[in-house]
């Protein structure tokens, strides 16, 4: 017994019990460890960087969601807003001249002839009569007596006529024939001895209103707050507010003439720079002269905060807003109207096309060599690179078929060729899932291949298909190379109207952005990115979620 | 909006198709259904594709057609004399003197092509009474402009009409030919199976539109370049000088310098993505716990997800700024927009698409060599290492390609976070310039279709189809090869 033991423990030592064999073994459990690790850490480096990502530019994407404002208690008078457009008050009475000559209407030439007969300050009139009364814009005709050119004087007055020289009357014979014209229509007069143009006008309010410079309003308005700056230093001062008072003040006074002639407080936006001073991003103790704020400037607006006139108010500016050159006002309405008309046409064309190439190609094609190529040429076609697709759309689509540039309709269209494999393929897969048996089932109820197909097969298969074209869609929304071929890289300040005007989309816009030298625009990219990547975690949420519900198992 | 009258109006006749069809079919069975060869509503469907289809087709071919057809008799209706006072207007004056013989004899024929262009810009903002136009070119231009909204206006009524005449027409005979004998769903069904081919084709379709479009371009440029010169040219500054003396403008087009460029970025972006993207799909295969690898791989696959514009700026905002300051720190120049930079974001990128495809060729290895492999006391890693990587080594090949080609392709990145000087150089810390970043850059904007500085960039874009395609094809007949051996 004893012995056995013995035997046993002598046994021990042998070739996998050595010490060389216990080091060897600690070696490979060592290789082991650190295999794993390996592991750990590469995905820990994936991880990791999708959390920097995500970090780095969540953080900068905060600031943008709030917006600095300045109260301003704005005096509206009536006079420098009719005085401010007073150049234009010429085309009201242009329009009703060239009325009484609509043989004219398209001819310049013409037109510039007839207008000609009176000096180009004659409407000056006209502003004075609307400060007598600011109710007449936008109310009925009124009368106004304008002055005629000396030469017209003179030919109505008989003092010069078609026979005399034409190096000395300086009135040419169609001119005279106008004048003849608006003389039989009674619209030149002879008033006082002189003969004047008397003619009712319409000023409509929303024309004028909307040609006066409103800005100077806000202007003036930070100057009563410091009376003290004068002459060249406004320049400083006015640099605070954004260019988009003006726009604010006029949009409220279109709401409600009344305004004028009142005084009201509004808040306007803060210019780019004076907004980041505000958010305390301008490091102070820079020289001046490296930074875009000058001392003055930031004294000017420390007065101003220490008043209590500068607020913080959510940004919605940045949700309701098209595109512009002043990050204050920029928003990402306009580019996400662009996306929404691109996908739509992306989604009416990729899908019924994309299922419909599914359909056959997985429940009728015969096998054979054609149908062998379309499926080598899909797989392919959806690892082309998509900047290929943008070229594509380039010569066909705009430069064959002379489609607009920049327009929603062409930029789905390219979209919808990049989107069709992915959706085929997707397609192809949930209708191979749905088990043969169904089809052999209708099959022998006496259905037709296609009513199997439609009544049973594609049914059951539509969960994988929906799931599959909105990950297409995702894929088609978060898309910026091709777009860039068709021209949807244009600067666009207004929200498209349609699948024609020019447009552009969510991630174009983040390419436009990122570009932009203004510092405010670093935090707009990042949130516009937040909100492209809100909008696309939802669409991928969407497709696990029909997954998960409708997914069956056969 | 005569068209969306008439859309409007092929879809109402389809629908009325659809129940006079229907009902026609019952009726003439005397009500009895049963005895029709196809059930009723099949009866209905084949009037309403007869009503609604021909019209729809012929409002895309007449929208396709149309406006080429007008301008063309808008062009040559134009009298001489409306030339010569738009060219004396519009053309520079020396331009003007060579050129007014030919104009005044024989009218728009004595244009150049882009002088055509330009008239016809001009024409179709004078009919839509916009104010791009100087009001003197709008004087001259109102008889031309008017004759072109004449022709629009003739065009869409007669779209109209004729649409409407054409639904009429096939609803009738549609309706007449109905009997209950009439085979109307093996009709339907036939004409849904040319619907269901001709989608199929689209697939073709496009890849044809891509081949030809760029080699047509193509071979309008090397016309000008010739090829030898754009492959092995070491020498790329596309800007052609538009004045003779403009410095730095040889309009040279060597393609060397932009193909280095991106190989480098690209090789960057695999040395990131392989190690990275080949770890993870191994520890998520092989060694993670279930509940770990169903919330690491989705949250990993986000990644693929992003947006590449997102990248860009990721580049561009984190990535290359901490890169220079590394580099300053060891007293290394490094380039604002460094290869580097570039290279390691758009590895960040591919590492989803090689893990999750690793993933698939590692999973696709049967158990029972893992299983093998371990009674013989060989540890997980030396299983993974000898058994399990050689054998899925084509398939993760394959994967490798496919990302390199993805790599190749990639644009934003790239173009947000690369330079565009193409500098012949391979040391990471510089700045190159890509194929796709040149592509970009030549396009965007407005551009005339005859420059060398334009069709190159169709050039390249047939090299970066060509090259990316045979990474394709190679890559996928590997992994499905693969794929079927373990099957």
């Amino acid at each position: 017994m004893t012995d056995l033991t013995h035997d046993a423990m002598a046994v021990k030592i042998g070739h996998h019990t050595s010490e060389d064999a216990q080091r060897r073994l600690r070696r490979r459990y060592a290789a082991e460890r650190r295999f794993k690790y390996y592991g750990i850490g590469a995905i820990c480096l994936g991880l990791g960087m999708l959390a920097i990502l995500l970090i780095s530019i969540g953080s900068r994407a905060i600031p943008a969601l709030t917006q600095n404002y300045l109260t301003l208690q704005i005096e509206i008078p009536p006079e420098p807003l009719v005085a401010s457009a007073d150049h234009n008050y010429m085309q009201f009475v242009e329009r009703e001249i060239l009325s009484l000559f609509p043989e004219a209407v398209g001819d310049f030439q013409a037109q510039r002839q007839i207008m000609s007969i009176m000096p180009f300050d004659a409407a000056g009139v006209i502003s004075e009569r609307v400060l007598e009364d600011v109710s007449v814009l936008g109310g009925e005709r009124i009368d106004v007596t304008l002055q005629l050119t000396d030469e017209a004087q003179a030919y109505v007055n008989g003092e010069i006529s078609r026979s005399t020289p034409e190096a000395d009357r300086r009135l040419t014979d169609d001119q005279m024939s106008a004048i003849d014209r608006l003389r039989d229509d009674d619209v030149i007069v002879v008033q006082d001895g002189r003969p004047v143009l008397d003619i009712a006008v319409n000023l409509p309010f929303y024309e004028v209103v909307n040609q006066s410079n409103f800005q100077s309003l806000a202007n003036d308005a930070l100057y009563r707050l410091f009376p003290e700056v004068e002459g060249r230093a406004r320049r400083d001062l006015r640099a605070i507010i954004s260019p988009g008072a003006g726009f604010e003040l006029r949009q409220m006074i279109l709401a409600d003439p009344g305004l004028i002639g009142s005084s009201v407080s509004l808040e306007v936006p803060l210019s780019d720079e004076f907004d980041q001073l505000a958010k305390n991003f301008v490091d102070r103790d820079l020289p001046e002269d490296q930074r875009r704020v000058n001392d003055a400037q930031i004294a000017y607006f420390d007065g101003l905060e220490e008043a209590g006139l500068v607020t913080s108010r959510f940004n919605t500016q940045f949700f309701t807003a098209a595109d512009s050159r002043q990050p204050e006002l920029a928003g990402i309405w306009g580019a996400l109207v662009g996306s929404f008309y691109t996908l739509v046409v992306t989604l009416l064309l990729s899908f019924p096309i994309g299922v419909s190439a599914a359909i056959y190609l997985e429940e009728f094609a015969p096998k054979n060599r054609l149908t062998d190529l379309i499926e080598v040429n899909i797989n392919n076609l959806a690892a082309v690179p998509s900047i290929v697709f943008g070229l594509l759309g380039l010569a066909v689509f705009i430069q064959f078929f002379g489609l607009p540039r920049s327009a929603p309709l062409v930029g789905g269209m390219v979209l919808a060729l990049m989107t069709l494999p992915t959706i085929i393929i997707a397609s192809r897969a949930a209708l191979k899932a749905v088990p043969p048996s169904i089809r052999e089932a209708a099959l022998g109820m006496g259905a037709s291949r296609l009513q199997t197909v439609t009544h049973h097969v594609l049914p059951l298969a539509m969960p994988g298909i929906l799931t599959g074209t909105i990950i297409g869609m995702a894929q088609a929304l978060g898309e910026t190379a091709p777009l860039l071929m068709v021209g949807m890289v244009a600067f666009i300040t207004s929200t498209p109207e349609g699948l024609t005007s020019p447009a552009t989309v969510l991630p174009v816009q983040i390419y436009i952005w990122s570009d932009a030298p203004e510092r405010g625009f670093v935090a707009k990219t990042s949130l516009a990115i937040m909100t492209l990547l809100v909008f696309l975690i939802c669409m991928n949420a969407l497709a696990v979620w029909l997954r998960k519900r409708f997914e069956r198992r056969w | 909006m005569q068209t969306w009258v008439l859309i409007v109006a092929l879809l109402i006749l389809g629908l009325a198709g659809y129940y006079l069809g229907r009902s026609r079919a019952v009726a003439s069975a005397d009500g009895r259904a049963a005895s029709l060869h196809s059930v009723p509503s099949y009866y209905g469907m084949y009037v309403a594709i007869w009503a609604a289809v021909p019209g729809l087709i012929l409002v895309l071919v007449w929208l396709s057609i149309a406006p080429i057809v007008r301008d063309n008799m808008v062009l040559s209706a134009i009298p001489p004399e409306t030339v010569t006072a738009w060219a004396q207007e519009m053309l520079p004056a020396d331009l003007f003197a060579a050129e007014a013989e030919a104009i005044a004899a024989s009218g728009t024929d004595g244009l150049t092509g882009p002088q055509v262009e330009l008239l016809m810009v001009n024409i179709v903002n004078v009919a839509a009474g916009s104010s791009f136009v100087s009001p003197t070119v709008a004087g001259i231009l109102v008889g031309p402009a008017e004759h072109m909204n004449s022709l629009g206006e003739l065009s869409s009524w007669g779209l109209l009409v004729i649409g409407l005449g054409l639904a009429c027409a096939g609803l009738y005979t549609a309706r007449r030919r109905l009997a209950p004998h009439f085979r109307a769903r093996n009709r339907v069904e036939s004409i849904i199976n040319v619907f269901l081919i001709i989608c199929s084709t689209i697939a073709i379709l496009t890849t044809l539109g891509i081949v030809l479009s760029l080699l047509f371009e193509s071979a309008r440029f090397f016309g000008i370049v010739p090829i030898w010169e754009f492959l092995f040219g070491t020498q790329w500054s596309p800007q052609i000088a538009i004045r003779a003396d403009q410095v730095g403008s040889s309009g040279a087009f060597g393609a060397i310098p932009l193909f280095v460029g991106t190989l480098l970025i690209a090789a960057i972006a695999m040395l990131v993505a392989v190690p990275v993207g080949l770890m993870s799909a191994i520890y998520l295969s092989d060694y993670a716990p279930p509940r770990v690898r169903a919330s690491v791989k989705p949250v990993l696959e986000i990644l693929a997800g992003i947006p590449t514009v997102v990248y860009g700026f990721f580049a561009i905002l984190t990535v290359a700024p901490f890169i220079r300051d590394l580099g300053a720190a060891v007293g290394l120049n490094v380039s604002a927009n460094s290869a580097l930079a570039a290279g390691v974001v758009m590895g960040i990128m591919i590492v989803p698409f090689i893990s999750s495809l690793s993933d698939d060729v590692i999973n696709a290895v049967p158990q029972s060599l893992r299983d093998g492999s371990a009674a013989l006391g060989a540890t997980k890693s030396e299983t993974i290492r000898q058994v399990i990587l050689p054998a899925a080594l084509p398939g993760i090949v394959g994967a490798c390609l496919l990302a390199v080609s993805r790599a190749i392709g990639e644009t934003m990145i790239v173009v947000m976070a690369a330079g565009l000087a193409a500098n012949l150089t391979v040391n990471p810390f510089a700045a190159v310039t890509t194929v796709t970043v040149q592509i970009a850059t030549l396009l965007v904007g407005d551009q005339e279709f005859d420059s060398a500085k334009t069709l190159s960039a169709f050039a390249l874009g047939l090299m970066l189809f060509v090259v990316t395609l045979c990474l394709n094809v190679i890559a996928l007949r590997v992994v499905k090869k693969y794929r079927e051996k373990y099957d």
